[in-house]
């Protein structure tokens, strides 16, 4: 506790663990009157895990709290509320069908009477005081996005709050929202408010920010005055690159941990960690790629070997995927901005960026799930924009989706759900033929090392298993292109691995294969080429061998390189 | 103490569920048989053993049973795709309305034209009777439940007002209309037991849905809607028209059980058909778990009810209401076993070992890299999640 007065808000070690996974590792934090602070990292990182226990929405399993000096329990949000506590979340949670004011009053509905006006005028004082014009009486569902955003800021500053918890508050705005809203933050904290600022955009938090905290794998890896940051140093932090420190920071991720993250994705460690101390700037091409590919495992030399040679070949045919300017417009900014990404025979292309930022959406519309705005989508030479699931699947898309549960019948046996796409290939008269239905899902649960029995019910089978179905349904029509979204996510690193050499055997049989992923050190071990996604328009298209984390940190971060 | 979702369930879960169903029921309702002034024992005696120590009984069982296999059977069709019709009552109203006509109208016809005109035109009629709320449905995305069961008071006044009106008998002035040509008659199956052919028809829809639901790819489409509407759409199938499909098939299997109880009971149309068979159709398709063979049990034993309650009131002064008092308690606690048997009670604070919570996952809110179990055992490692108290 430094000067006159105390910090408005400490936390001193915090720790949280799920499972095995230590999602906060002892952080400290200090947030003072007057003061933004932001939290950035990438996903995973522990950010939200830390705002929620702030919030007393979720219980650290150690540490403590004090706000100005007092150590206070949150177990619930009415406590970080009466601690003057707010937080604007990236969902809002306001009632659609009720104005403004009514919803203000929800906030502070107890027993007794509702005062209609007095509220109204509260709303309006709270509007004035963050420097925006609400309208008091306007149903929420008629606002924009923005504007229903300020009023969950005012609405959170109907509680005498001191400080304010903003995650992700831009990224759902466009651009002139998001001035507004920095002009609001700058309006609370003359005032000696604390403002908490999450957010992925490295030029936003060097804009608004007075001191910027990296969260890394659940640590604070630094904690430092945001005036003078580069962008490019905060990025490199981030995602754990060693850079060449101008302004003093060489904040870098240990070798045990390059190792053991090279483990997770299948690499032997040395090769990682050499290709990661190295700066891949500063390396021919040549060289850093034959590094990487020499002390790599057989399997994955062998298929890089091939994937260069019939990337080149290939370069003259028609593509597997090809997608083209493809625009979805939501009611804030668009979803999807002309997105064109093509994807050759023979070619794992990945797409980068931080969750958020089109990837659902470029999923669900490959996908035959949503319908795009504009633009085209091919499989070879087909044009599947305007087909349905099954056409799309006929013209040989294989669909892996990162919602597993929600591409399955969890009620359905394995049998059944293995042949649910295909079920007109095995009719017989206008029956199911059993026998042939039973050879094809015996021969399938060979091929992939499926582990349970056919007729259990799919929903008993854990996330390798069940990735493991999901994947030999789409396999098994070899598929002319492949979307693959997350396709780790949530497994072991066994399974991680039989997901990757399905995935580069596919792509060896002469396939495209297109991986969304957040996970940098999977598509940089995995693709040839890696496009990145920002507010859902493509800012970025680097040769996997060529890329650095850096340099797609950078990029995923909306910084041109 | 939470209760948390099994992960694994063993076969002998749902029948012993049922079992503790039965035994609640059975303690549930003492309490009112002994107010009403009888022993219970007795009294579950006449309701499920008697019924069916004689001949002229199974008789009445069956009979009893008829219309509510065809109403169980349209509900637990539209059910199993997740279309909820309600509506069963005034469909099954709308076929008896829609039999009769061809059974005042041409009353001259042969019972080989006869009969399978005025099925025909009573299974066109439920299905007319669904054709609203279905097409709300698809095209609007209205809820059905609301508008299949406001239908069904409209059926009932339809046929009062036909009754009252136009359909009022000639003979006698009341409000039952003439009765049906000779033609129109579903023979006793046996001869000089009530039974008619109705039931037959009944056991060909139950053994038809069961080959449907069982064999064929279509089946198989429905149960995906049903159970997982968006996983469904994202294999390619396509729900909103199955379930405008099943709603229609669910609408035309309830107006066969009407046209069926006037051509093979009542001969007639009057009010007195109206006794619920339709809302009964909806316990039926619950108890029977909306599988056929379900449906087909499930009926059977609330005809056995049914029957066993008006021979308990006869005999044991037993209000006969008290045979649905039975039979409605024997459906809420079965349904509840049935939800209940999905979790398993954890007492205490402590979290379970492989268990993990929505709260956890949620605020995560990120891949979580499980420490999957050996492979040995991965059939039992699914996620458990959980609900809180």
């Amino acid at each position: 506790m430094t000067g006159v007065r105390p910090p408005l808000a400490e936390l001193r070690a915090i720790t949280k663990t799920f499972g095995a996974l230590v999602a906060n590792d002892s952080i400290d934090l200090v947030v003072q009157p007057g003061e933004v602070h932001a939290l950035l990292g990438e996903n995973g990182a522990g950010k939200s895990t830390l705002t929620r226990i702030l919030y007393g929405l979720s219980q650290p399993d150690s540490g403590e709290i004090s706000i100005e000096g007092t150590v206070r329990k949150m177990s619930s949000p009415a406590d970080a509320m009466a601690a003057g506590i707010g937080m604007v979340t990236q969902e809002f949670s306001l009632v659609g069908t009720m104005t403004v004011t009514e919803n203000l009053m929800l906030a502070g509905v107890g027993i007794g009477r509702i005062n209609r006006v007095a509220a109204r005028t509260r709303a309006l004082e709270a509007a004035a005081r963050i420097g925006v014009s609400i309208n008091p009486d306007a149903v929420v569902e008629t606002l924009s996005v923005g504007e229903r955003q300020r009023v969950e800021i005012v609405k959170a500053l109907f509680h005498d709050c001191r400080l304010l918890i903003l995650d992700e508050p831009t990224a759902v705005l466009v651009p002139q929202d998001v001035g507004m809203l920095f002009d609001s933050i700058r309006r609370l904290t003359a005032d000696g408010m604390g403002v908490i600022f999450i957010s992925h955009k490295l030029h936003e938090v060097v804009e608004i920010a007075g001191r910027v905290s990296i969260l890394r794998r659940g640590k604070i890896v630094a904690s430092v005055p945001a005036a003078g940051l580069e962008p490019r140093q905060i990025a490199a932090m981030m995602v754990g690159a060693e850079v060449v420190a101008h302004g003093g920071i060489t904040e870098a991720v240990s070798t045990v941990e390059a190792d053991a993250l090279a483990t997770s994705i299948g690499l032997e460690p040395s090769a990682v960690s050499t290709a990661l101390v190295a700066p891949a700037g500063d390396r021919p091409p040549g060289v850093g790629r034959a590094t990487t590919v020499s002390s790599a495992t057989p399997a994955a030399t062998a298929s890089t070997a091939v994937a260069a040679t019939s990337g080149r070949a290939n370069t003259a045919s028609v593509p597997a995927l090809a997608i083209r300017d493809l625009t979805l417009r939501g009611s804030g900014a668009p979803l999807l901005d002309t997105v064109s990404i093509t994807v050759a025979p023979g070619e794992i292309v990945g797409v980068a960026g931080v969750s958020g930022n089109g990837q659902t959406e470029l999923v669900s519309v490959l996908c035959g799930m949503a319908e795009p705005t504009s633009g085209s989508i091919q499989i070879g030479r087909v044009d599947i924009t305007a087909l349905g699931v099954v056409e799309r699947i006929r013209a040989g898309l294989g669909r892996l989706t990162e919602d597993r549960r929600g591409s399955v019948i969890p009620n359905l046996s394995v049998e059944q759900n293995l042949v649910l796409e295909d079920l007109d290939t095995f009719r017989r008269g206008p029956f199911l033929s059993r026998t042939r239905m039973r050879t094809h899902v015996h021969q399938l649960m060979q091929r992939f090392d499926i582990r349970a029995n056919a007729t259990d019910p799919i929903r008993s089978l854990s996330g390798g298993n069940m990735q493991k179905v999901l994947l030999a349904r789409a396999l098994s029509r070899n598929p002319r292109a492949l979307v693959a979204s997350q396709p780790t996510r949530g497994l072991d690193v066994g399974a991680c691995e039989y997901v990757y050499s399905q995935l580069r055997g596919l792509r060896d049989d002469g396939a495209g294969v297109l991986v969304i992923s957040e996970d940098l050190d999977e598509l940089l071990g995995l693709c040839d080429r890696i496009v990145v996604l920002f507010s859902g328009r493509i800012i970025g298209d680097v040769m996997a061998a060529d890329a650095s984390r850096e340099e797609l940190g950078l990029l995923m971060t909306g910084q041109a390189a | 103490m939470k209760l948390l979702l099994r992960a694994h369930e063993s076969r002998w879960l749902a029948p012993a569920a049922i079992g503790v169903a039965v035994l609640v029921t059975l303690l549930l309702t003492a309490g009112p048989i002994r107010l009403a002034g009888a022993n219970p024992l007795a009294a579950y005696e006449r309701y499920v053993i008697t019924p069916l120590t004689s001949f002229g009984g199974i008789g009445e069982v069956l009979l009893a049973s008829t219309p509510l296999i065809f109403t169980g059977l349209a509900v637990a069709i539209a059910f199993r795709v997740g279309y909820f019709n309600i509506g069963a009552e005034g469909q099954y109203l709308a076929g008896a309305i829609a039999a009769t006509i061809p059974g005042l109208y041409l009353p001259g016809l042969p019972a080989l034209l006869a009969l399978p005109l005025a099925l025909a035109a009573g299974a066109l009629g439920g299905t007319a009777w669904a054709l609203l709320p279905a097409w709300l449905k698809r095209r609007a995305h209205i809820d059905e439940v609301v508008t299949t069961l406001l239908l069904n008071p409209v059926a009932l006044l339809l046929v009062q007002g036909l009754l009252n009106g136009p359909w009022r008998n000639s003979q006698t002035g009341f409000p039952d209309s003439d009765s049906f040509g000779a033609g129109y008659t579903l023979p006793a199956i046996v001869d000089g037991s009530r039974v008619h052919w109705g039931l037959i028809i009944a056991l060909l829809l139950v053994v038809a849905t069961w080959i449907v639901m069982s064999f064929t790819p279509l089946g198989l489409r429905l149960r995906a809607a049903g159970q997982a509407g968006a996983a469904a759409r994202f294999s390619g199938i396509h729900v909103s028209s199955l379930q405008w499909r099943s709603a229609l098939v669910s609408g035309a299997v309830a107006g066969l059980g009407g046209a069926s109880q006037v051509l093979g009971v009542q001969h007639q149309l009057t009010a007195s058909i109206a006794v619920g068979y339709g809302y009964t159709g909806v316990v039926v398709a619950t108890l029977g778990a909306l599988s056929a063979g379900g449906v087909l049990l499930a009926a059977l034993l609330l005809g056995t009810i049914a029957v066993g309650a008006q021979n308990a009131s006869v005999v044991l002064h037993v209000p006969s209401q008290m045979g649905a008092i039975v039979s409605s308690t024997l459906l809420l606690t079965v349904v509840s076993a049935m939800v209940a048997r999905h979790y398993r009670i954890v007492f205490g604070h402590g979290r379970v070992a492989g268990t993990r919570t929505e709260d956890d996952i949620e605020a995560l809110g990120q891949p979580i890299r499980a420490p999957e179990a050996d492979p040995a055992r991965t059939s039992d490692t699914g996620h458990e999640s959980e609900k809180v108290q």
